[in-house]
């Protein structure tokens, strides 16, 4: 049993490193992807064209502005305009929001008043708008902290800054961009495993031999694994580095996340591998299955508890729902095992279901 | 002029040389041959002469065209089947004679007839409408000859056609080959049949990238100057292990229901009916033969792989 | 060396009105036959006359559509698992893996039918000895001509010393020399008591057989030793036998 399972993972790890051309796309896609994705996604939240117009043209609204452009959040592209060129700007999208600084900035803000900053925003794209208008609250804020430092704060902000105090959208998309991006990986890796046997013939030879399939599918699970996590520990350091999210809590815990996690993309993979024909269908649907729930049900862009009840419970089938969880949970809010049993146990169920069928639906014979 | 014109030609993989100074030519409406055991180089040469590899050295001329350089010239040309060819396993078959027959722009009331012959040759015409794909090993390899066969190229380059065809079919494809050969068409193929060999015009036989010889199938024949004898038993592979544990004679090999002793000494038949008494095994008829191809093969290899 | 094994023991293979449909159409036909231990079994016939499917029934890679057949005294429909443990089978299409060494298949397929290292050591220096394989152990499989592939095919067969043989067209596209040695070691193991089924298109090579049944069309129409079979048909070889089965039955339809 032991010889015969090594012996299938030392084959398979064969047929891994002598194919250095998948290999190379094994190993820098899932960095590829993070990072055109993250960019992709992220890029609206940054250098946000803004029009000024400045009415108060004092020594204040001159340090506000500044303080603005200091961010990498503001790209100011038209300043000093008038009010009633506003509907142009946007119409040309020369801008996508605009700043008014009253007239009397300045002295509002010398005799303590409260300050009124007229913020518009082109809410075409209400996603962005909305980010928008946050991140131009805590501004605001941090302003008023500073320069006028007993005024009433009218600000309140989406529990989601919370723990994403620069508010960097990077900290709540790179998590979840990993858990989209390794599910796919896995569920790539192995969809081909089994079907590409079948379709060169290879598998007449196995099916005559005293393998049985519990045996397959794990001895094809564990190489793939190992590979699985070296792509999750590169795409990690990519995420931790290159965008700056912080791992705050129990690294060893992530580690194990992530190891059943990609060996719940891996058993995916296996399952549409015994059933499909070819190998063509095989990673179409190992495409389609995993990119579409993990990025329309999981939480990944909308949050889980505001869908209807029915994705409620559907998004409970799909492991990057509970990956995500887990991810966001140990990187951003630096949780351990305490909070995130519970997830780890839906993983866990998950995968031992999508391996035990795959070892069902496998065919013992050519037939089918 | 002829068709094609092998000169020098050298190419190795990594440390094995493959070709090793290999000249030939193919005449006009001729089928010639390349025998030679598994590894001796017969499918790079193949390979080679349709561009589909550049040689190390030397060079061929396809009807006096030099291939380097003008690989599409070669490839419109020349009518190949690879070795292991796919077929569009999800077509049936008559749809897969029809893609080949529209992709060589061959006219449709000649592709008609062409189906209709070559069903003759292959017995696929009852499975017409079968997917290639559920057909058997040896019904695919006779569809990808048929399909090689819808058009009439002149010059035809074909790597083991008839791996793992039938008897009756291989006959029948090798009809086809003298008919087109007779039409005009230059072949050549390479096979693991001695019987098939017997069939060509001119033969090469191959040994480590080289030949070892070059001639019709009649002349190569004659090389062997022994005489031979078929010596037939029940249980032949007995016969042929006392008879070359004994080293009694230059040569024993094993032919289906008997064995072909080498009398290099020219004892006669007498002698040898003695010399196998002592031996005391058991054989039901000796005669003398004329030797044929595959002696040939077996005499130059037990000569060349010492 | 091999301890000998129980030479002509039971049938090692019983054959019982087995047929095969795929869809409707009748691959094998009611066939029904026995081969003993130490035979050398030929199955021959025209392009689609059955002989791969019946192989892959008895192999338990397709399940018969209805008959009898047991295997090393199992039933295929019910005991395959037992029966690959006894089998060794070498399948019409190259089925090993190209992108690893010979030396590298013929290990997995040692681990796999549970050898020790040991062992898969001895058995690949015997086979690669006999096949004469060694010049290219190391070499990719695909980078081999085809007669290699297929002695290092027939080499995986035999590693784990199966008692019954299954050869499905092991000398296809091999060179004369190399199919005599196939031929020898094939004699070799029927000598040692194992029951050999081998299919070929090599007519000398089905005179090598103990005996020999031609199907067509799905049906066995002769099943007999080669010497009895070149009487009944008048012929001087089983060339001419088979092309007169084959020409004589299927002409036109
Ligand atoms: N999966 C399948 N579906 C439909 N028909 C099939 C299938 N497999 C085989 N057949 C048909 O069954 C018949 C017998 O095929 P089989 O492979 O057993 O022939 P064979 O005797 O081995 O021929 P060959 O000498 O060419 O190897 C053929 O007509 C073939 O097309
Ligand atoms: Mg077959």
């Amino acid at each position: 049993m032991n010889l015969i399972l090594l012996s299938i993972i030392k084959k398979e790890f064969h047929h891994i490193l002598r194919d250095p051309q998948t290999l190379t796309i094994i190993i820098f896609m899932p960095v590829m992807m993070l990072f055109l994705f993250g960019y992709a996604i992220t890029l609206e939240m940054k250098q946000i064209e803004t029009a000024i117009i400045d009415e108060a043209k004092s020594n204040e609204s001159r340090a506000f502005i500044e303080q603005l452009m200091a961010t990498d959040f503001f790209r100011i592209t038209s300043a000093d305009v008038k009010s009633n060129q506003i509907e142009t700007i946007f119409k040309e999208r020369k801008a996508r929001c605009a700043l008014i600084i009253p007239y009397d900035f300045s002295s509002a803000l010398q005799r303590n008043k409260k300050v009124k900053i007229q913020l518009l925003v082109d809410a075409s794209d209400p996603n962005a708008a909305n980010f928008i208008n946050n991140y131009v609250n805590q501004l605001n804020l941090k302003f008023n902290l500073k320069n006028n430092a007993d005024v009433f704060i009218p600000f309140s902000f989406e529990p989601v800054m919370l723990y994403n105090p620069d508010l960097k959208s990077y900290y709540f998309f790179v998590p979840g961009l990993i858990a989209v991006i390794l599910l796919l990986i896995s569920a790539l890796l192995t969809s081909i495993a089994i079907v590409r046997e079948k379709e060169r013939g290879t598998m007449e030879q196995i099916l005559v031999s005293p393998v049985s399939p519990i045996q397959i599918i794990i001895g094809k699970t564990l190489p793939y694994t190992a590979l699985g996590f070296l792509d999750s520990i590169i795409i990690l350091l990519f995420g931790c580095l290159w965008f700056g999210v912080p791992l705050n809590g129990p690294v060893l815990l992530l580690g194990f996340s992530l190891i059943l996690y990609i060996i719940t993309g891996l058993s995916f993979g296996l399952l549409v591998s015994t059933i499909s024909k070819t190998q063509q269908v095989a990673m179409l649907a190992a495409l389609l299955a995993t990119i579409l729930p993990t990025i329309m049900l999981s939480g990944f862009i909308f949050p889980v508890a505001s869908m209807p009840l029915i994705f409620q419970y559907l998004s409970l089938i799909v492991p990057a729902t509970h990956f995500l969880e887990i991810i966001r949970g140990i990187m951003l809010k630096g949780i351990g095992l305490k909070e995130l049993y519970i997830q780890l146990g839906y993983l866990f169920i998950l995968t031992a279901f999508l391996i035990a069928l795959s070892i069902k639906k496998f065919s013992r014979n050519l037939e089918g | 002029m002829n068709p094609i014109i092998i000169e020098n030609l050298y190419k190795t993989y990594g440390k094995v040389t493959a070709v090793n100074g290999v000249n030939l030519e193919v005449r006009p409406s001729e089928i010639f041959g390349l025998i030679g055991p598994d590894g001796a180089g017969k499918t790079t040469i193949i390979r080679i002469i349709v561009s589909l590899l550049n040689p190390d050295r030397g060079q061929v001329l396809f009807k006096g065209t030099p291939i380097a350089g003008n690989m599409s010239f070669v490839r419109t040309q020349v009518g190949y089947m690879p070795q292991r060819f796919s077929l569009y396993q999800d077509l049936t078959v008559e749809e897969n004679l029809d893609f080949f027959g529209d992709l060589f722009n061959v006219p449709k009331n000649i592709q008609v007839n062409r189906k209709n012959n070559l069903y003759e040759f292959s017995r696929l015409g009852p499975f017409k409408s079968r997917r290639a794909g559920a057909l058997s090993g040896g019904m695919k390899q006779k569809l990808a000859l048929s399909c090689m066969l819808m058009h009439e190229p002149d010059v035809i380059v074909l790597d083991e056609p008839t791996f793992g065809v039938d008897p009756v079919s291989r006959s029948e494809f090798w009809e086809i080959l003298k008919s087109l050969a007779k039409k005009g068409a230059s072949i050549l193929v390479t096979t693991a049949y001695m019987d098939e060999a017997a069939l060509c015009d001119r033969v090469a036989f191959i040994f480590n990238g080289r030949i070892l010889g070059m001639d019709s199938p009649d002349k190569l024949v004659s090389q062997i100057r022994d005489s031979i004898y078929l010596v037939n038993s029940d249980a032949p592979h007995l016969l042929f292990d006392r008879v070359s544990k004994s080293g009694k004679f230059k040569g024993c090999e094993l032919f289906g229901d008997g064995v072909h002793l080498t009398d290099s000494d020219e004892a006669g038949i007498e002698t040898i009916k003695d010399i196998l008494n002592t031996m005391a095994v058991s054989y039901h008829k000796i005669k003398k033969i004329d030797p044929g191809l595959e002696d040939v093969f077996l005499k130059l290899m037990n000569e060349n792989s010492l | 060396m091999e301890t000998v094994k129980i030479k002509n023991n039971s049938h090692s293979v019983i054959v019982e009105a087995l047929t095969k449909k795929f869809g409707g159409f009748t691959a094998v036909n009611n066939i029904s036959f026995r081969v003993s231990g130490g035979e050398i079994f030929g199955f021959l016939g025209a392009n689609g006359a059955g002989k791969t499917t019946a192989i892959r029934m008895l192999c338990g890679l397709l399940m018969p559509t209805s008959g009898q057949a047991t295997v090393a005294g199992f039933d295929v429909y019910t005991e395959y698992e037992k029966i690959k443990m006894n089998i060794g089978y070498m399948s019409q299409k190259f089925s090993l893996y190209e992108d690893l060494t010979v030396r590298e298949n013929i290990e997995f397929y040692g681990g796999v039918y549970g050898l020790s290292r040991k062992e898969i050591r001895e058995k690949t220096d015997y086979l690669m000895d006999y096949l004469k394989l060694w010049d290219h152990a190391d070499d990719l499989t695909k980078s081999l001509p085809l007669g290699w592939k297929q002695r290092m095919a027939l080499s995986t067969a035999l590693l784990h010393d199966p008692d019954i043989i299954f050869l499905d067209e092991p000398t296809s596209g091999v060179d004369p020399v190399s199919r005599r040695n196939f031929w020898l070691l094939i004699y070799e193991l029927a000598e040692q008591g194992k029951t050999i089924f081998v299919t070929t298109h090599f007519m000398d090579e089905a005179e090598y057989c103990h005996r020999l049944s031609i199907m067509r069309d799905g049906l066995i129409v002769e099943l007999d030793k080669p010497g009895v079979l070149k009487k009944k048909y008048n012929a001087e070889n089983m060339q001419d036998v088979f092309m007169k089965i084959v020409r004589g039955g299927k002409g036109q339809d």
